[in-house]
């Protein structure tokens, strides 16, 4: 069976239909009684059953029927919603996700469903509710097989009226096939589409029922319905659509617009003409009526698919076009050439539109991160017999594609750690005078060329001392050095290798890795991540991160010899500063900057660049800062502010001190990109 | 092996202080001109740099260097041998690199104890061809081990 083809799109659209499963279960509960969340869900249970089943995946299939059923009695009224009903129904939701991946990772997708399918059952019989009564629903209420091809006609606009009256005019044929597939059809949406295919062909198709889209995803029982503008013969087409395999029958009738109202059963040989002025009046009430449905089917078609290692790809060849596009401004500018400036500049500012497209295009909305958060949060509270209420801003938010693969599962260990060790347990909570319900925030925000993430609650906050006192018997810091730690030192020592504050190893976190793997990941995505926390107000961990990690603005700084490449974000500015002022303070180098003391950092010392020492009245300083701390980098001049594109030094060199990879010059040197974060501790 | 001859290694030849060494050519990946090395600081004293290399940024070892000999001028023939290892692409320098030669496997011999200041676990062998005397490389030994390790953990 061809079915390999279709696996990919099986397995995207069953991950989307179980998050909405999971969406619209969340709202549900929130809101028990609202009808319209319970048609939402069952329509993507519907979806996912007969895709999983034409797959040949049959434990899916089966238990999102039970699924259905369970709700197809809620939505009859049958059944009210409880928490218990509901729990179930997660927890199905969680088996046909785990059998989704399964599927995704190679597997069979099979798995021993037997015990919720009982409990499904269960509910469905609990509630006294007759087998086969509930099994009868199912059909009845599925909303668009239910739709009969003789609605066709009241379903059409007036832009589809006078399509057709207009084709009449002109001599052609307005024609409504009905078509049936077969029952064993196993591909449908393959079948319909050649149909289409073939229609399109002869024809234009202007309409069909259930909508193309509907269609496309298979939300049809057998038959489908659609109005073709032909030239050609009936018989022709019904000849030519027959071709197709795996159909079992067409029926061609010619459609008139006069019968919209009532049924078109008229059979191809009553010749009447359609093209009555009287139709006018009629089709306007019921188009009227349809507007909505007519309004959705174009939306869908303003998004493509596309894979991500085209955007991949179309990312290299332009990070090289922006080397080339240094090379060429640099050439310019050294020939002094007006017109072939002036073209270069264009070309700049149109390469640099074409940037922000591409970048664009990768960004995805950190939703696709969040949204699998309520469930875990509803569940965890659970677990942990904690009220938690969750909040989230900002899931419209921003982000590279490549950053977004990265963050879910730091952004799950904080929100574990945050539920297991921040919000206390209710009655604890009431004890310190808080509501027994905790809350947690998710809030993520732009800000500059970074995306802000924070992570809030309004638990219990980092206990200091409890924190020291670890720290120093794991051995990651001596006593001496706990003295003099600030605040957020300390704050930061969690997150170091090694260490683990919790009391108890509990189920939730804490199993040994710790929040230092958060940080290196997060400063791997060259990001980072600092800690607030009042002892029983709560905690904040909030994560910076770049908007893309592959083309960055730096500044251009020389030092000697050498250039090296400043990224502009963790730049305040630059200054230039008379040696006088140059203060010593613990014997290190300190300047007063607008009120600021900033230590001063020799980066001819840290790099160990060779040459004299420049003995200039006046000192070259760059301001960067991180968080809330701030350094001067002492350099000889700088250069300018460009546009890079990020490269790494490779697997050989990892690690090195204070750079965090490299770059290409316009004039094809390699320029070393400081990492302005590793600077200042 | 697509080679004809499994008998033979297919070698590129280079010259380092007046020894003739020699590396597979399967580990090759091209021989590039001397050009403006990028240095990179505080990382082991024989990695040079970087180098761009038709837009890849690629490390630059100074062979001379790891093995412990005298520095020299770069010369017109100073050549950068490209190449693969495992996962990594690294550029050594040499003081000339010649031509591809055929070496029989026979004429291979296991390193001998003590050859000069190289130490023995980057040798793999000694190939003697009529009066030619050629030291076949272990790339791996080379760039791996102990230097590696400690090239990654360089800190400041």
């Amino acid at each position: 069976m061809e079915t390999n083809e279709y696996l990919e799109v099986f397995i995207d659209e069953s991950k989307e239909h179980i998050q909405s499963l999971n969406d619209h279960l969340l709202e549900l509960e929130k809101n028990p009684s609202d009808l319209t969340m319970v048609n939402e869900i069952f329509r993507s249970a519907h979806t996912l059953k007969g895709m999983s089943a034409t797959m040949g995946y049959q434990d899916l299939a089966d238990l999102t029927h039970k699924m259905e059923n369970v709700l197809d009695a809620v939505r009859n009224h049958q059944l009210t919603v409880t928490t218990e009903i509901l729990d179930i129904v997660f927890e199905a939701v969680d088996q046909l996700e785990e059998m989704v991946l399964d599927i995704a990772s190679g597997g069979e997708g099979s798995k021993d469903v037997a015990r919720l399918v009982e409990q499904l059952n269960a509910i469905e019989r609990g509630e006294s509710i007759p087998e086969d009564s509930s099994k009868a629903a199912v059909p009845a209420s599925e909303p668009v097989q239910n739709s009969s091809a003789s609605d066709l006609a009241s379903t059409l606009d007036e832009f589809e009226l006078t399509v057709l009256r207009e084709s009449n005019d002109q001599g052609y044929k307005n024609l409504e096939l009905h078509i049936t597939l077969r029952e064993d059809c196993l591909l449908k949406a393959a079948r319909v589409f050649m149909v289409f295919e073939i229609l399109e062909q002869s024809g234009e198709v202007i309409k069909s029922d259930p909508t193309v889209q509907d269609l496309e995803e298979e939300l049809f029982e057998q038959s489908f319905t659609v109005l073709l503008v032909t030239k050609e013969k009936a018989e022709e087409i019904e000849k030519k659509v027959m071709k197709v395999s795996e159909i079992e029958s067409v029926k061609v009738q010619k459609f008139s617009i006069d019968q919209r109202s009532g049924k078109s059963d008229s059979p191809v040989d009553t010749q009447e003409a359609a093209e009555g002025s009287g139709a006018t009046a009629v089709a306007e009430a019921p188009a009227k009526q349809e507007k909505d449905t007519a309004k959705k089917a174009p939306v869908s078609n303003k998004t493509i698919r596309v894979n991500i290692d085209r955007l991949d790809a179309l990312m290299n060849l332009f990070e090289e076009l922006v080397i080339d596009r240094g090379r060429l401004e640099q050439i310019a500018d050294s020939l002094k050439h007006v017109e072939l400036q002036e073209t270069v500049e264009r070309m700049t500012r149109i390469s640099g539109d074409l940037q922000n497209i591409i970048l664009n295009m990768r960004m995805v909305p950190i939703d696709q991160v969040f949204n699998r958060f309520p469930r875990m949060v509803r569940q965890l509270a659970k677990d942990l017999g904690k009220q938690i209420n969750l909040e989230i801003e900002g899931a419209e938010t921003e982000l590279d594609r490549t950053v977004i693969d990265e963050i879910g599962d730091p952004l799950v260990h904080l929100i574990r750690n945050a539920l297991d060790h921040g919000v206390e347990l209710p009655d604890i909570r009431e004890q310190k005078g808080k509501p027994r319900e905790g809350s947690l925030k998710l809030n993520a925000y732009h800000s500059g060329n970074h995306v802000f993430i924070e992570i809030s609650d309004d638990g219990a906050g980092i206990n200091r001392e409890k924190v020291i006192n670890k720290a120093v018997s794991n051995g990651v810091i001596t006593n001496d050095q706990a003295e003099n730690l600030t605040e957020k030192q300390v704050y930061q020592l969690i997150m170091e290798s090694g260490f683990s504050t919790a009391d108890k190893i509990s189920d939730v976190s804490g199993r040994g890795v710790g929040l230092d793997v958060v940080k290196n990941t997060i400063e791997s995505l060259g990001g980072n991540i600092t800690i607030d926390s009042g002892l029983d107000k709560g905690s904040v961990f909030s994560i910076q991160l770049p908007l893309t990690l592959s083309i960055i603005s730096v500044m251009l700084v020389e030092i000697k010899e050498e250039k090296y490449a400043v990224p502009l974000s963790s730049i305040i500015e630059t200054a230039v500063i008379k040696k006088s002022n140059i203060m010593s303070a613990h014997n290190k180098k300190v300047i007063d900057f607008r009120g600021n003391v900033v230590p001063l950092i020799d980066l001819q010392d840290v790099f160990e660049v060779p040459g004299e020492k420049l003995d200039d009245e006046y000192s070259s300083v760059v301001i960067i800062r991180k968080g809330e701390k701030m350094a001067g980098l002492i350099v000889d001049t700088f250069i300018g502010q460009q546009e890079v594109v990020l490269k790494s030094l490779g697997n050989y060199l990892t690690d090195v001190f204070a750079i965090s990879g490299a770059t290409i010059l316009g004039d094809g040197q390699v320029a070393l990109i400081i990492d302005s974060n590793s600077l200042i501790v | 092996m697509p080679q004809d001859n499994k008998q033979d290694i297919k070698a590129i030849i280079f010259q380092l202080n007046e020894e003739e060494f020699a590396i597979s050519v399967q580990q090759v990946s091209g021989i590039e001109r001397m050009q403006h090395i990028t240095r990179v600081p505080q990382t082991a004293s024989f990695v040079k740099g970087v180098i761009n290399l038709r837009g890849v940024v690629t490390p630059i070892i100074d062979l001379r260097k790891r093995f412990g000999l005298d520095a020299a001028e770069f010369t017109d023939s100073t050549r950068m041998i490209i190449v693969y290892m495992e996962d990594m692409e690294v550029g050594l320098i040499v003081d000339a690199a010649y031509d591809v030669i055929d070496i029989p496997q026979d004429a291979v011999e296991p390193a001998p104890e003590v050859v000069g200041a190289v130490d023995v676990d980057y040798i793999e062998g000694v190939a003697k061809l009529e009066d030619r005397l050629l030291i076949l490389l272990n790339l791996n030994n080379v760039l791996t081990d102990d230097e590696v390790q400690a090239l990654k953990t360089v800190e400041g």
